[in-house]
């Protein structure tokens, strides 16, 4: 593979990316770059960051050798990015700490973002805390009512919470409200958008910050094993912590790289959210992206029993990898994911969040597909203590 | 010159200003836009702009976005709009502005759409998330048959960017009168009088001021110093509230002769 420069200076992947917002917003998505050019560059930012990220959010996260799920499998042998063990118990965290630096840096001391499940809410909130930054939090009254201890964590962090009522109540709506909150507050807000999404620069600045996902784990399994693994396995809604994990290995062509979207009650039904494997290319939220859609191009609601995963686009560049060929995207159940969840807590003592257990239901079946010499890495990306009450009603309705 | 052209190269040799209604087509069924578009010109519109509806429109306040639900649970599609703008281009004289985000037009198809609003006889689109940066993939389509993208220029469009993008404009100017999104507003920035001074400075085309724009005595501060103003969420109010009385009352000093206030 050529040296991998994407996106181009105007924020294009391909056909994919781009700046497509209201002309009151341009300014500041012109100026946000800018200062993230520079900042980037500019090696006393990087250290802040790197700083906070040890001292704070306890990085580096190990890698881990889940020796027991590997048997299961019986066959690759399977390890863990453990991204659930960081502060908050996500990654969000990485990207929310560099974009609240960032916001600091040029002047701007309120935040506002959206949030689904509730774990770029608490990131956001948490750095904002840290930081001595106002924060408002946009969140679907649907959400509101699945994750409220999520809500009144926020509320704890100091940030105001703002429920969405509008259209389906959902991440979707909450990152319209955001949009509308920040062409009003442009002057002297910053929009900390929680993933690879959004117009140009967000999903490059997502991408950049999630990087120290894979850039740690190329590092830890080379000096584990001298080698790099055969492939690595992310969960997929907005695409952050796959960007994450996947940009670092993009140029090594041995590494495949695997997405894993939420098929909710399956692609073939109307519930579910996979935008690369059913959606077709359109704009939303900034970007032209694989998106979930009518004929008539009116958004469609995602579903999936994964509220981080209920989206219905994706990034820009994963629906670039997805055209290019340099990922492969798969999906798995809500069923499928139920039962990973299950298995990881029983097998290794590990409670993984319900997005990532859709990671690991696909690296289970990948494994078996794979020699006993080869090695996968799944990104855990968070810790499942928030989907404990989801999981229990599931399992018990189902008895 | 084409419709907008002409309608408003007319206002300026009779001293006269423009007045844009938005309307959101397929509120109150697709059956009843001809008779909208019909009222408008006879209450005196200078041009109208017909809203196409989107499950996401950011750039809306809650009275377009309940307006464009509406649309949706109507059953309203693009294909059906512009075929009912083709009948209204029969009976309608001014200009057809359609005001749509993007995606409707790009799951469409941009030729496509191209081609048929020319044939339906609209002569011009607004699309509020189309930035000059990404305009490339429809401008140039609507340039070569003459159709107008109405570009956006905003209170914190900065002044070189300003120059760009009215260098550029065809038809006229959109000026969007606030730092947020649409729906009526008591009052207005101090600094929007001296912005809309500097915007007409500039623009070598009209200059038209809309969002938050509600009322008589906003329209003839506003008119001082553009050349008019479109109205939306109040005209979108006035036709779900079938309040037609107060509508015509709002535009009746655009009918006058010359309305130089």
């Amino acid at each position: 593979m050529n040296t991998y420069t994407l996106p181009n200076e105007k924020g294009h992947y391909g056909i994919f990316g781009g700046r497509f917002v209201p002309e009151t917003l341009m300014k500041a998505v012109i100026e946000l770059n800018e200062a993230y050019e520079e900042a980037k560059n500019d090696s006393s930012f990087q250290a802040e960051i790197s700083r906070l990220l040890k001292e704070y959010v306890g990085r580096e996260t190990p890698l881990y050798f889940a020796e027991n799920l590997t048997k299961h499998a019986g066959g690759a042998n399977i390890y863990l990015k453990r991204e659930d063990l960081n502060h908050t118990g996500a990654h969000k965290i990485n990207n929310a700490i560099g974009q609240a630096l960032l916001a600091v840096r040029m002047g701007k001391r309120r935040i506002v973002a959206e949030t689904g499940a509730g774990q770029h809410g608490v990131a956001t909130a948490t750095v904002c805390a840290l930081l001595n930054l106002d924060c408002i939090i946009f969140m679907g009254e649907e959400d509101i009512k699945r994750q409220s201890l999520n809500v009144f964590r926020m509320e704890l962090l100091g940030a105001k919470v703002v429920g969405v009522t509008s259209g389906s109540a959902t991440l979707k709506d909450a990152v319209n409200e955001a949009l509308r909150y920040w062409v009003a507050n442009v002057d002297d807000t910053h929009y900390l958008l929680g993933s690879v999404m959004g117009p140009h620069p967000f999903p490059v600045i997502v991408r950049d910050f999630q990087s120290v996902i894979g850039k740690e784990t190329k590092a830890q399994f080379l000096e584990r094993n001298g080698c790099l693994p055969e492939a690595v396995v992310a969960c997929i809604g907005g695409g952050s912590n796959a960007m994450g994990m996947f940009y670092p290995f993009i140029e090594d062509e041995t590494v495949q790289l695997f997405g894993v979207e939420a098929a909710g009650a399956g692609v073939e039904t109307d519930f579910h959210a996979a935008s690369l494997t059913k959606g077709k290319p359109g704009v939303l939220h900034g970007a032209l992206m694989y998106l979930l859609q009518t004929d008539d191009g009116q958004v469609q609601e995602a579903h999936s029993i994964s509220a981080g995963l209920d989206y219905p686009g994706v990034g820009p560049e994963h629906s670039y990898l997805k055209d290019s060929g340099r990922a492969s995207y798969f999906s798995i159940t809500d069923h499928e994911a139920l039962d990973a969840f299950q298995l990881l807590s029983k097998l290794e003592g590990i409670i993984p969040a319900l997005e990532s257990a859709h990671a690991v239901a696909y690296a289970i079946k990948l494994a078996g597909e794979m020699e006993k010499t080869e090695n996968i890495v799944v990104c855990l990306s968070g810790r499942g203590d928030k989907d404990v009450d989801t999981v229990k009603a599931r399992i018990e309705g189902g008895k | 010159m084409n419709r907008i052209e002409k309608a408003f190269s007319l206002l300026k040799e009779n001293n006269k200003k423009a007045f844009v209604p938005y309307i959101m087509a397929g509120d109150g069924g697709l059956e009843v836009l001809v008779d909208r578009l019909v009222l408008l010109e006879r209450f005196g519109a200078t041009a109208i702009e017909v809203g196409v509806p989107f499950s996401d429109p950011v750039a809306d306040g809650p009275t377009i976005q309940q307006a464009g639900l509406r649309a949706l649970e109507n059953g309203t599609t693009l294909k059906e709009i512009i075929s009912v703008l083709e009948k209204a281009r029969e009976v309608v004289t001014i200009p057809i502005i359609l005001m749509t985000y993007l995606n409707p037009i790009y799951a469409y198809g941009i030729n496509e759409f191209v081609k048929d609003i020319r044939q339906a006889g609209v002569d011009g689109c607004i699309i509020p998330d189309l930035p000059i940066e990404e305009e490339e993939m429809i401008a140039p389509q609507l340039e070569e048959v003459q159709l107008e993208l109405i570009r956006l220029v905003t209170l914190t469009t900065p002044l070189e960017r300003i120059k760009t993008i009215a260098s550029k404009g065809r038809g006229f100017l959109y000026m969007v009168t606030v730092k947020g999104i649409t729906g009526e507003r008591k009052e207005y920035d101090e600094q929007l009088y001296q912005f809309l001074q500097l915007v007409k400075q500039v623009s070598p085309i009209p200059v038209m001021a809309g969002f938050g724009i509600s009322n008589k005595h906003q329209i003839s501060e506003i008119t001082a110093y553009c050349d008019g103003v479109i109205v939306g969420s109040k005209v979108v109010d006035l036709f779900e509230q079938d309040d037609l009385g107060e509508l015509e009352n709002l535009m009746s000093i655009f009918k006058q002769e010359s309305n130089i206030m």
